[in-house]
């Protein structure tokens, strides 16, 4: 990978609180992404994976370091829309239809009405849900309602999409049925995206890279390359090279639940910087 | 892909008025029943009429009563309407600013919470002091003032009782506050505010017809019921109550029409969830 | 509906007493908007009142000769009385050496024992009701509806009309005031007892529990939350149920005969009506905190939960 990086992390920490019972919830944080990767962040609860996407999309600030997103300070980027979040819940708005849902980025920048109608059709088209559009969200199934949030993602065409265990709430069929789709999205829009997960099998399936974080303060412990081809689908769940890689992110998550800090010596942590794939 | 649920079963006129039909009919017979019981109560034990009316008096002196009745209610009516509007107005005005300052939201909302349970009705004297006794606008007020305090407390419930997620998410468009009040917060509140209404209509209702018990031109409801009270013609004052409970229950209605009209996705979703 | 996954929060603190600053935060807020309306008041008496002449402000020594730029009636000493005029008023003895206060107070108890009373019937009634409801659909069917309708009838209205029709005035009050508080409190208890989690209800019916344990043990305990809202709405109404049906009776000895004789009177001693009417206010104040306090102690410990139970 070559070219400017789309996300730079340098020295990145967060503490949360007072002088008194304040809590790091991450530290030291280098991380890079570069165009087109699709990078998921996986670590044991509570270790902060869901604080980094969120300084990543400027919406906790960060106590140290600099992030840039796009070439700019994350705030710009935020201001300039170069992202699009998808949350753990869909957060759709009741009171709107699934097109008027994915229409709703489109009316914040001021788009012109027939724009909008033509471009959320066509995310309801790549999210194959087009004949949903006239329907409200609770007549929806789970599913298919993170597949409305993800078209609303896609709406303003941004360079990365965040996405904070977007599937979790989900039964195993359904989200291994999502992953595929996600690929599939992913695939056709070029989109750099960074996905938090719980699930070592979903993170191997979905990444280019998978970002191994450690227990409270997270660090970014490990990053394991996946190199799984391109095209992914229900048969490479099933090879050797998947199962190798499973393995290899488990006992990373392992080595990193070992306790850091007091002295000791310095835990697997491994300063991540470029690797180049 | 995944099953989407199947529409909820769009019925027939014919068969909503015929479902409607179904689920009044046991409190339509009750309550018939319970006239029934009422009127042979009077008759066998002999009330008299001007202790306890039987249901067939009242609905005579219903009859004979009508333009009288009519006038009064028309009267009391105009008050009930302005004090509605003039409350509710300047409630749902009153909880977007609280809710837009902390500031304000910690210091007036617990005053409002605290001036509902004030027997507002105990200013009615006051009032007619300041508006005169015989201008509709005094009850006017009583009936606002009633109406405020529900409707300003429910409207800052709705506005700030919103789903963080949905903020965060419109954090990452970065949309300005007004973006997030009008696309957000509004739609949110419209529930509580329609629950506010309703108990608005009653309360105005009571604002104006005990408000005029207080002293009120002869025409109207209030004044109505107490001269009648005076006459011992207590079978006419309960038919102006009749006509009390009419007003309230059609003030009521309207507004549930109204909810159903500005939002038609809250009833339909109350139906599959 | 999707339950609302919060974002990311710092870790939680422990959440130990809150702390007296916080707790007295809104009675504070009451007060500052209290003291901002007393000077409203007295701004807009010095704006377009009448004349203030004082040979010595309320003690200070001060003089005043003021007059008002403008001129309007509402404004004036009769209508609106000086907030210290009112304030010294309930302490003028009255013939029989009793301050206005003691008496007022005296009136405001009266009242308040007939409020509490109907109160506690009808929430007992309510409460009866609502399990007979709950657990009988027959029932249910013929009388939630007939429930419904009541709630859009301005009962306060009838108040009078019972209370004379009663001839046993303190009888008519309490039946007014129990049907004030028996209707919230029967719709809140149907609802509370109908909202338990469907899983509890399945596990006690895997101890091949009762109705009636199910009743005590479940659906019971569900319903505390929306039963206090239902109280708060009860004791409010209450008193000014109270209020309303002393009117047209013969009660001499409450609220309302002060009120009314204060009306008569008003030209002559426009503070005298003021007063009851604060003593009304604070009645209706104090029965509100009343069951706010209960509820504090009996809740105390419950997860904290904003839905449904205020609507």
């Amino acid at each position: 990978m070559t070219g400017a990086p789309v996300v730079e992390l340098v020295g990145v920490s967060k503490r949360f609180g007072g002088t008194a019972g304040a809590v790091d919830a991450l530290s030291g944080i280098d991380l890079r992404i570069d165009r087109g990767d699709f990078v998921s962040l996986i670590g044991p609860s509570g270790c902060g994976k869901s604080t980094l996407l969120r300084i990543v999309g400027d919406l906790i600030a960060p106590t140290t370091g600099n992030v840039t997103v796009n070439g700019k300070p994350a705030a710009r980027a935020r201001l300039d829309r170069d992202y699009g979040m998808v949350f753990q819940v869909p957060v759709l708005f009741d009171w709107r239809t699934v097109q008027k849902n994915v229409e709703l980025p489109l009316e914040i920048i001021g788009s012109p009405k027939s724009e909008r109608a033509a471009k959320a059709s066509a995310m309801l088209a790549l999210v194959e849900l087009s004949a949903f559009a006239g329907h409200r969200p609770w007549q929806l199934s789970g599913g298919m309602q993170q597949r409305v949030a993800i078209a609303r993602a896609l709406a303003l065409d941004p360079a990365i999409l965040l996405m904070d265990e977007p599937f979790g709430a989900l039964d195993e069929m359904t989200r291994e049925r999502m992953n595929i789709e996600l690929l599939r999205i992913w695939q056709r829009t070029g989109t750099t995206v960074i996905f938090v997960t719980h699930s070592i099998p979903e993170a191997v399936f979905l990444s280019t890279r998978v970002a191994v974080m450690s227990a409270r303060p997270g660090r970014i412990t490990h990053l394991i390359d996946i190199d799984l081809p391109r095209e992914r689908n229900v048969e490479t769940r099933e090879t050797e090279r998947y199962f190798e890689l499973v393995t290899e992110v488990r006992e990373a998550l392992r080595a990193g639940e070992a306790p850091v800090g007091d002295g000791g010596p310095a835990s697997a942590r491994v300063r991540a910087e470029g690797i180049a794939g | 892909m995944s099953v989407a649920l199947p529409e909820p079963p769009r019925r027939t006129a014919a068969a909503w008025v015929g479902s409607g039909i179904r689920d009044w009919l046991p409190a339509a017979a009750v309550f018939a029943g319970f006239l029934a019981f009422w009127e042979l109560l009077v008759v066998v034990f002999q009330i008299k009429q001007f202790i306890l009316p039987g249901p067939l008096a009242i609905a005579a002196a219903w009859r004979a009563e009508l333009p009288a009745l009519w006038s009064a209610t028309t009267y009391t009516v105009t008050e009930i309407l302005a004090g509605l509007a003039i409350g509710v107005t300047a409630g749902i005005l009153a909880g977007v600013l609280t809710a837009r300052f902390v500031a304000l939201r910690e210091s007036l909302m617990p005053f409002a919470i605290a001036a509902n349970s004030v027997p507002i009705l105990a200013f009615a004297p006051i009032f007619n002091n300041w508006f005169g006794i015989a201008n509709p606008l005094s009850k006017a007020m009583i009936a606002a003032v009633l109406c405020f305090f529900p409707v300003m407390i429910n409207t800052v419930r709705g506005l700030i009782s919103v789903q963080p997620a949905a903020l965060e998410l419109m954090r990452s468009y970065a949309a300005g506050e007004m973006e997030v009040f009008r696309r957000v917060r509004v739609p949110n509140a419209l529930p509580f505010v329609f629950t506010a209404l309703r108990l608005a209509t009653t309360l105005a209702t009571i604002g104006a017809v005990v408000g005029e018990y207080f002293g009120a031109p002869k025409v109207s409801l209030g004044q109505y019921v107490a001269t009648s009270f005076g006459y011992l013609s207590v079978e006419n004052a309960w038919a102006a109550i009749v006509f009390t409970a009419a007003i309230g229950i059609t003030l009521y209605l309207l507004v549930v029409l109204l909810e159903r009209l500005v939002m038609p996705w809250y009833t339909a979703q109350a139906q599959v969830t | 509906m999707a339950t609302a996954a919060a974002s990311v929060a710092p870790p939680a603190v422990e959440s130990g007493r809150r702390s007296t600053r916080r707790r007295l935060r809104p009675a504070f807020g009451f007060l500052v908007i209290v003291a901002i309306l007393v000077v409203a008041w007295e701004a807009a008496k010095w704006l377009a009142g009448d004349p203030w002449r004082y040979d010595s402000f309320l003690g200070t020594g001060i003089a005043i000769d003021h007059r008002p730029p403008f001129r309007i009636a509402q404004f004036n000493d009769i209508n609106l009385p000086h907030v210290w005029d009112i304030a010294a008023i309930f302490f003028t003895a009255d013939a029989r050496g009793q301050t206005l206060l003691q008496v007022l107070l005296g009136a405001g108890l009266f009242t308040l024992r007939n409020a509490a009373l109907g109160f506690a019937i009808g929430a007992v009634v309510g409460l009866g009701l609502a399990i007979v409801i709950v657990h009988i659909r027959l029932v249910e069917r013929a009388i939630v509806p007939l429930l419904v309708v009541s709630q859009t009838i301005p009962i306060i209205a009838i108040a009078p009309l019972i209370v004379i029709g009663l001839r046993a005035d303190w009888l008519g009050v309490a039946v007014v005031t129990s049907y004030l508080t028996f209707f919230p409190v029967t719709i809140a208890a149907i609802r509370g007892m109908r909202s338990y989690d469907p899983r509890a209800y399945e596990l006690m019916t895997s101890y091949a529990a009762g109705r009636r344990t199910i009743l005590w043990k479940l659906r019971l305990p569900a319903s505390t939350a929306y039963l206090f809202t239902a109280f708060k709405v009860g004791a409010t109404g209450s008193i000014v149920g109270a209020i309303v049906g002393e009117l047209p009776s013969g009660i001499t000895q409450g609220l309302a005969r002060q009120i009314l004789t204060a009306m008569q009177y008003y030209t002559l001693a426009p503070g005298k009506l003021w007063a009851a009417v604060v003593v009304a206010s604070v009645l209706g104040i104090g029965a509100f905190l009343l069951v706010v306090l209960v509820e504090r102690r009996v809740l105390r410990g419950a997860r904290p939960d904003e839905t449904g139970a205020d609507a």
